[in-house]
C-alpha cells in the first residue's frame, strides 16, 4: 500500500506527511509537482505549506501543475485524495471540492492545538474514527477561513459532507465552523488542521491524526 | 501593442480582512469619513499585437480560469492602448 505525497515549490509539510504514512504502516512515495506520473500510488496527500508563495490565491497556481491533471482525473475514478491546509486550498481551486479558503478573519497567522469533531466517519480518510469522535490536532494557517454560498453550505450539511467541525471558539472565521469537507463519493477530503503533525507524542499534542492515515489503508485494502 | 486590464474584486458577501486592516489604518491616520475599504487585484496584460476580439476572448478565458476564482471573486475586463 503506497501513499504518495506531492511536493510543490513551497510545500512545507510533505516530509511530515510521508512520515505519518510510514507510521500508519504504508509505504510513502514522494511525488513531484512537475511529474504527471503518480508512480502507482494507492492514495495521494496534498500537503500543507505555501505553494508558489500563495501568489494570486492560495493553491491557485498549484492547481495547474502537471501532477494535478492526473490527480484530478484519478480522483474522479475514486482515488483517495487528502488535501491538508494548502492541499485543501488546492482541492478547492481544482473544483474537486466546493467553496474556497480565504484569509483568517482576524488576519493573523494561527498556530494552536485545535479540538475538532469528526462528523463524517464514512469517508476513505475517516473510517477509523467513531461517529462524532472528538479529536485535538494542530491548526496552523493564514488562509484558513472556509467560505461558500448558503446553497452550497446547505447541500454539504444535508449530504453529510462536513467531515470535521471546529469545537469551541471559531478559530479563523470559517462559515458554520467547518474544518473539513468531502466530495460526494467520500474519496476526496479537504482538511484545514494538520493530522500529519499528530501521529507521535514526541512532536505532537496527541496521536489523534493517525486515524486519517490508517483509515485510508483500510479503504484501499477493501476496494 | 494593446493592453488588457483585468480588475478582480472579492464578491461583496465575502469578508475582506485585508480591506478591513486598511480601513483600520485610515482611522488611525486621521482620514475620516471612510465607511468601508475593499482591496482587489489589477492585472495589466500586454499583448504582442492588436487586441482582436479573439485574443480578448482568450484573456477572458484566462481570467475565468486563473486570474479570478468565480466562487469568491468577480472581475471586469477592458482594453487600453499601451504607450
Amino acid at each position: 500500500m503506497k501513499i504518495g505525497v506531492v511536493t510543490f515549490p513551497g510545500s512545507l509539510d510533505d516530509a511530515d506527511a510521508r512520515r505519518a504514512a510510514a507510521v500508519a504502516g504504508a509505504e510513502p512515495v514522494a511525488l513531484w509537482h512537475a511529474d504527471a506520473d503518480l508512480h502507482g500510488v494507492d492514495a495521494v496527500v496534498l500537503p500543507g505549506g505555501f505553494s508558489y508563495g500563495d501568489y494570486l490565491r492560495a493553491g491557485a497556481i498549484s492547481r495547474f501543475a502537471p501532477v494535478m491533471e492526473t490527480i484530478i482525473k484519478k480522483a474522479g475514478e475514486g482515488l483517495p485524495v487528502l488535501g491538508i491546509c494548502n492541499g485543501f486550498q488546492v482541492l478547492c481551486e481544482s473544483h474537486l471540492l466546493p467553496g474556497a479558503l480565504i484569509k483568517n478573519h482576524h488576519r493573523k497567522f494561527l498556530c494552536k492545538d485545535q479540538p475538532l469533531r469528526i462528523e463524517n466517519n464514512r469517508t476513505a480518510w475517516t473510517s477509523d474514527y467513531d461517529a462524532n469522535h472528538e479529536i485535538t490536532i494542530v491548526l496552523k494557517n493564514q488562509d484558513g477561513s472556509y467560505v461558500a454560498d448558503e446553497a452550497t453550505l446547505d447541500r454539504l450539511e444535508g449530504e453529510g459532507r462536513v467531515v470535521a467541525r471546529y469545537l469551541g471558539e471559531n478559530p479563523n472565521g470559517s462559515y458554520r465552523d467547518i474544518a473539513g469537507i468531502s466530495n460526494e463519493r467520500g474519496n476526496v477530503v479537504g482538511l484545514m488542521p494538520h493530522p500529519e503533525h499528530c501521529v507521535e507524542t514526541l512532536t505532537g499534542p496527541t496521536t489523534d491524526g493517525l486515524g486519517f492515515f490508517t483509515s485510508v489503508l483500510k479503504a484501499v485494502v477493501a476496494s | 501593442m494593446a493592453r488588457v486590464v483585468v480588475d478582480v474584486m472579492l464578491k461583496p458577501e465575502i469578508l475582506d480582512p485585508q480591506g478591513k486592516a486598511v480601513h483600520g489604518a485610515f482611522g488611525r491616520l486621521g482620514f475620516d469619513g471612510v465607511a468601508d475599504v475593499r482591496q482587489g487585484k489589477r492585472f495589466e496584460i500586454t499583448l504582442d499585437g492588436e487586441a482582436t476580439e479573439e485574443r480578448v476572448a482568450e484573456i477572458r478565458k484566462a481570467a475565468d480560469t486563473l486570474l479570478a476564482n468565480p466562487v469568491i471573486e468577480d472581475y471586469t475586463l477592458h482594453v487600453e492602448d499601451a504607450q
